[in-house]
């Protein structure tokens, strides 16, 4: 029977910011993000990997903050929903969901803005089939997915790039 | 200002900080000194208990205390909140398990420790000795009663409710044509995508409780928790912060909501409790498992003139707060929207060795919607009428409005259906559908897949009464709050309610400075969120408040000016007086006034469903094509978030028809422990669903003329798919009698059709070819 905990030094990037953080070998990213960064958007929903309300960006690629132990960002830039917002406005795709009411109790949100985030940055083009087989990793049990489909083909055009 | 908010897909308040990661949902919550809570919960499914022993576990650095049964004295028993009829006492929960655990799930003690990690490190330090009993396993089990739950009760069955209309029996016995059939659906459930959790805070210095992440139905919550903790009501505050849906399982009164409180008084510091998904899994009220022996009698020209039948429901091992609710509702809302003269169906409710049932959206009309529907179906097939035809013959015609169902007893209840035109919804449907045109493939073999279709027609009840209440108040910058005993669970009530307010106070909407829901420091008297009563009891309650306010204005401005109330007139935020008297909201900021409304009738909003699949008979997949619904909602407050219900309450009725399924084995051990195995829809699963939703038959019994809507989408999945696949695969005699409807399911059904005809030595008709198989 332990009397100590074991405690491991982890420093890395969250949304622009350095964090430097001691945490128990087999934490999770996601609770080291929710409770010892107090950064709350990222949500856990079921702890194996399934769900994917715990998406987050690590090095640009979407990752399951739930999958992942703290230790093991060391040194990487994660970036949650909370650096995929500003308090000014909502980002053009947050607008969209809002405007085709792709949310209703708004928990798989972030993971599902962040998921489609990495996905419209990758492929601007992507169509209706190519959003559903990425966002079918992301579980919601309010909306049926329609709305959040078309919530995502409609802020497209935010990510098109420019012509050069 | 005429507002016309009602009416408007007006985007909602709340996504504002929802898409900002910004929602405040219980376990984003902190507290000073806060310890954390993990259950120790029955690894076997029926037993009973000999001696529980923490030490181990107490020596672990970090855990601060072991709850057992043995320190709290009782224990208290959870009473039921909807049909508490005293035949079902016996059956109720205790708080935590004692003497027996009935359930693989059950708690039997409570860990508080430094981290949930540490809490659950020490879940395996807890030696818990049980003298194992043989568990009953389901409804033909507990009929057998040679296993029993509860020995001093010495019976499983908690009660039989009946359903009656006019004389079954009679109009059996002189009915020309008679078909009975057995249906069964699957046991599973409203998996919310946030797990439950609570954080409870205890004051010793001023005897208050405040417990946060309360949901559903916090007023009656704090009642039951004030009686078995002994404390005053108002001595307990539950906070309702943002939640991560319900759909009937979330919030009801767990032994959780019991025993995380009482262990922050027990050792004076903030408790945090938060399950993880596999808890969720076995530890939710769990819903839906029922098998029903039914027979419709029918006249030769395709009137039906009675249904008979009997239902077996499994209740799982307790009697939980609304777990009476699916059972009765079998019985009683069977024959549907149509018109059905004699009725009897009783409906038995077994305890078995599971975790306990409670209500799931559309709770019962499910079932018996799959039931129904089926056999509406094969009697059509039967009698060689048309599917449509055989419906729309039987259908409530609106003359028949208010609509008797069949009377329950006991708990004797009548309710009627206030409303609608069902044809009318019907032919919107098929048109819509294009049922007349997709007709020509049914039972075609296009490309390897069979094609069917099916249409079908549903009631969905709303409203619950008995009262709801809301306050508006006044403040200092003249906008208005509003302050509603109604609950959110994610269905958009701060933005409905705002359009709502807005209207009557005929204000702008951004006047209304916020819609406060739930938590019982808001109003005198609430009563929350199930059976699609918000907008109805919650939006009523809110036109009397407004009244009430207005009433109060001028009473405040009338006593300033030294006139009556009478000549006030309130014109938006503007008062005005005699002889050109002025002022604004701001003059009468702090100025407060509630309304309630009281109800004893339901609402029904009605509709109808139509399908059009692709099914593959070599490996029982299933793609959908195209699915209709239609559903007429009497007044619509925002037809975007009434969409948004509709939808969503399809896709989980499709993920029961389909998906989703709770499975034991003989031991009562659940093997669906995580989301690997509880298959939920994804966005890939059913992408081609459409959803129309009109506003033509308002409903008489509230003021708005408005319906609840949150359940008819799931109603008649059930059905429509089991007839689809069926109508698909006919060739194969394939006729589904349960759920769900998974692949491997279909393929069997498929070899046994083309068994039974190799048997028969002839084709079962069609079009099919040996040669189509090799395909």
């Amino acid at each position: 029977m332990q009397s100590r905990l074991v405690i491991m030094p982890v420093r890395f990037e969250v949304n622009g910011n350095s964090v430097s953080v001691e945490v128990e070998p087999r934490m999770t990213l996601a609770d080291c993000l929710r409770h010892v960064l107090r950064l709350t958007g990222t949500h856990v929903g079921c702890e194996h990997g399934v769900c994917g309300a715990c998406t987050i960006l690590v090095n640009g690629a979407a990752v399951r903050a739930c999958l992942m132990l703290a230790v093991q960002a060391e040194g990487s830039e994660v970036v949650t929903i909370e650096g995929l917002s500003n308090d000014d406005a909502l980002t053009p795709l947050q607008a969209s969901f809002r405007r085709h009411h792709a949310l209703q109790c708004g928990f798989c949100t972030p993971g599902m803005i962040t998921t489609a985030h990495a996905l419209l940055s990758e492929e601007p083009d992507a169509d209706a089939d190519r959003i559903r087989e990425v966002l079918s990793g992301n579980l919601c049990r309010c909306t049926g997915y329609i709305s959040i489909i078309d919530a995502v083909l409609d802020a497209r055009t935010a990510y098109k790039k420019p012509p050069p | 200002m005429r507002n016309t908010f009602i009416g408007s897909p007006v985007e909602r308040r709340e996504d504002l900080r929802f898409v900002r990661g910004r929602g405040e949902y219980v376990d984003d919550l902190d507290s000073d000194g806060l310890l954390h809570a993990v259950i120790f919960r029955s690894g076997v499914a029926h037993g009973r208990i000999r001696s529980i022993d923490a030490t181990a576990a107490l020596k672990i650095a970090g855990v601060h205390a072991v709850i057992t049964a043995q320190d709290i004295p009782g224990p208290p028993v959870i009473p039921m909140r909807l049909q508490p009829l005293p035949e079902f006492k016996p059956f109720e929960q205790p708080v935590i398990a004692a003497g027996k655990v009935r359930y693989v799930g059950e708690p039997m003690a409570v860990v508080l420790a430094d981290s949930t990690a540490i809490g659950e490190d020490a879940l395996e330090h807890i030696a818990v000795d049980i003298e194992p009993l043989p568990p009953v396993t389901g409804c033909a089990a507990a009929a057998r009663g040679d296993r029993l739950l509860f020995e001093a009760e010495r019976t499983n069955r908690a009660m039989t409710f009946v359903a009656v209309r006019g004389d079954a029996d009679a109009a059996f016995a002189q009915a020309p044509y008679v078909r009975r059939e057995t249906f069964r659906t699957q046991r599973h459930y409203g998996l919310t995508m946030e797990p439950r959790g609570l954080l409870a805070q205890w004051d010793a210095a001023t005897g208050r409780l405040t417990v946060s992440g309360a949901a559903k139905v916090p007023f009656f919550n704090r009642r039951i928790l004030a009686k078995q903790i002994g404390l005053p009501e108002d001595a307990i505050d539950m906070v309702e912060n943002d939640v991560g849906g319900g759909f009937g399982a979330r919030g009801e009164f767990y032994p959780e909501d019991f025993l995380i409180p009482f262990a922050a008084r027990h050792v004076g510091r903030p408790v945090k409790w938060i399950e993880d998904r596999r808890e969720n899994l076995m530890a939710m009220n769990h819903a839906r498992e029922a098998e029903v022996d039914v027979e419709i009698a029918c006249s030769r020209d395709g009137i039906i003139l009675g249904l008979r039948g009997h239902a077996d429901v499994d209740m799982g091992a307790y009697m939980r707060t609304n777990g009476a609710v699916g059972a009765r509702n079998i019985a009683q809302f069977m024959s549907g929207p149509y018109a059905i003269a004699d009725i009897r169906i009783d409906s038995s409710l077994w305890m078995t060795n599971k975790t306990p049932v409670g209500t799931y959206r559309g709770p019962g009309r499910f079932e018996t919607d799959f039931f129904r529907e089926r056999l509406l179906d094969m009697v059509a097939a039967d009698l060689g009428i048309d599917r449509v035809e055989f419906r729309r013959r039987n259908l409530i015609p609106a003359s028949a409005m208010p609509y008797a169902l069949a009377t329950i007893t006991p708990f004797e209840s009548k309710d009627e259906i206030d409303s609608g035109d069902y044809r009318v919804t019907l032919d919107r449907c098929l048109a819509e559908f294009g049922w007349a045109e997709k007709s020509k493939l049914q039972g075609r073999l296009v490309d390897g897949r069979y094609h069917g279709l099916a249409v079908g027609c549903f009631i969905e009840g709303g409203a619950a009464g008995p009262k709801e209440t809301a306050r508006l108040e006044i403040n200092p910058d003249g906008s208005v709050s509003v302050f509603m005993g109604s609950s959110a669970v994610g269905q958009g009530v701060e933005t409905v309610f705002a359009q709502v307010a807005a209207d009557a106070l005929e204000i702008p909407i951004d006047r209304i400075a916020g819609v406060f829901h739930g938590s019982t420091a808001y109003v005198s008297d609430g009563y929350g969120a199930y059976h699609s009563r918000s907008v109805v009891m919650g939006g009523s309650a809110l036109l009397d408040a407004v009244k009430n306010l207005h009433e109060a204005i001028g009473v405040a401005a009338a006593r300033r000016w030294g006139c009556t109330p009478g000549e006030i007139r309130i014109t938006e935020d503007n008062v005005g007086g005699p002889g050109g008297a002025a002022l604004t909201f701001t003059t009468f900021a702090g100025l407060s006034a509630e309304g309630i409304f009281l109800n004893k009738k339901h609402t029904y909003t009605c509709g109808a469903h139509a399908a059009h699949v692709a099914v593959d008979a070599r490996t029982g997949q299933v793609e959908i094509i195209d699915y209709l619904t239609v559903a007429d909602c009497g007044r619509i407050i925002n037809p975007m978030t009434l969409r948004g219900q509709v939808i969503g309450s399809l896709v989980q009725g499709l993920g029961g028809a389909m998906l989703e399924n709770l499975v034991y084995d003989e031991a009562g051990q659940l093997l669906t422990g995580s989301l690997a195995d509880y298959l939920l829809p994804t966005a890939s699963d059913f992408p081609n669903l459409r959803a129309i939703v009109t506003d033509m038959f308002p409903s008489p019994i509230n003021p708005l003329g408005a319906k609840g809507a949150g359940e008819g989408g799931i109603i008649s999945a059930g059905g429509i798919m089991a007839n689809a696949v069926a109508n698909a695969l006919r060739d194969f005699a394939v006729e589904p009698r349960e759920l769900p409807l998974t692949p491997p399911k279909i393929w069997e059904m498929v070899q046994a059709g083309r068994l039974q005809e190799r048997h028969s030595g002839a084709a079962a008709g069609g079009t099919r070819n040996p040669g189509d198989f090799a395909r």
